[in-house]
């Protein structure tokens, strides 16, 4: 079955294999920033006066929590678009 | 990276090639657009510079003015809640960074790639901040010994995890700037390639989510996250 595809082909597909399995990591961003939209939510029905604050402070955390979702799309982009596993295996 | 389908859709492309001793460089086509944003942000203090020297403090200012004076009392508001009054002499650098994260953001918007979807450019943002930050801790704490002495608190065990933490401080603000706006970048090229004709009826809705909310979002993150850094509290 794998008789007929070349190296460069082979290491092509497993780099997008790897992209795919690398964006599993946007699942920990979505739910932290949904649980923060939802707290963020909840405090603002307690506190309708502190919205301003309360929506700052959630952007605030929310950003902090997306950093882990952000590393694992940097890696994503790096695997398809800059290709490091073929210039290595070529010896470029 | 995505430039061949990027060339297809329309977005401007301004590439420089130097030739220095026989060797030839290319400059990318977002460093270009750095240094139009750089170039036009200047002319722009040049007028309002001008236009302040000829006010008339005596006289209600004019509307452009107005929105001036708006911008700075807005920032020194914003670094007055965040970093508190004792520090009040970041302002200036808060705003530069503001504005100008905020037309390179939206300067995608004009065809061309936006400056903040290359790595350089937020990575030395992100590094003139964690300067400061160890430049105000070392003065706020008076001598070398002292800011030394910070990093084993609480106890000598944890020094090394608080230096890889202040180390890790201007790459994660650096990417989550970086990653935000190219991830943009790339689904609005993915969507003109796949909608065809329909691609402009698609696009502008999604253009107003990655390009302007998406944009004035990382700019406000950005900054914020600096006042924090530099105000020495931990986030």
């Amino acid at each position: 079955m794998l008789q007929g595809i070349t190296s460069e082909a082979f290491i092509l597909g497993c780099s997008a294999i790897g992209a795919g399995l690398a964006m599993i990591a946007g699942i920990g961003p979505g739910i932290g920033q949904g649980h923060a939209a939802g707290q963020a939510a909840a405090a603002v029905g307690r506190q309708p006066e502190a919205q301003a604050d309360i929506t700052r402070t959630m952007l605030l955390g929310q950003a902090v929590a997306e950093t882990t979702g952000i590393y694992g799309l940097v890696i994503a982009i790096i695997l398809l678009f800059v290709r490091p596993l073929l210039t290595a295996y070529l010896g470029l | 990276m995505v430039n061949n389908s990027l060339k297809k859709i329309g977005v401007i492309f301004l590439e420089l090639l130097i030739r220095i001793a026989g060797r030839e460089i290319i400059v990318p086509d977002t460093i270009v657009n750095v240094w139009i944003v750089v170039i036009l942000l200047i002319l722009f203090t040049f007028v309002v510079n001008s236009k302040i020297k000829k006010a008339n403090a005596k006289e209600i200012p004019s509307n452009f003015l107005n929105i001036v004076e708006l911008l700075v009392e807005a920032s020194e508001g914003l670094v007055k809640t965040t970093m508190g009054p004792q520090n009040m002499s970041f302002s200036p650098y808060i705003l530069t960074l503001i504005v100008f994260l905020l037309v390179a953001n939206l300067f995608g918007l004009l065809g061309f790639s936006p400056p903040t979807s290359d790595y350089s450019v937020t990575f030395s943002l992100a590094l003139i901040t964690f300067v400061l930050t160890q430049y105000w801790k070392f003065k706020n704490s008076g001598n070398l010994f002292s800011y030394l002495k910070g990093y084993t608190e609480p106890m000598a065990l944890l020094t090394p995890l608080n230096i890889i933490g202040d180390l890790a401080n201007p790459i994660s603000l650096s990417f989550r700037l970086f990653g935000n706006v190219m991830s943009g970048g790339i689904i609005m090229a993915l969507i003109y390639e796949g909608a065809g004709f329909v691609a402009p009826v698609i696009a502008a809705p999604l253009h107003t989510y990655f390009d302007v909310f998406s944009g004035v979002l990382q700019t406000f993150i950005f900054t914020m996250l600096s006042m924090i850094f530099i105000g020495g509290r931990e986030a």
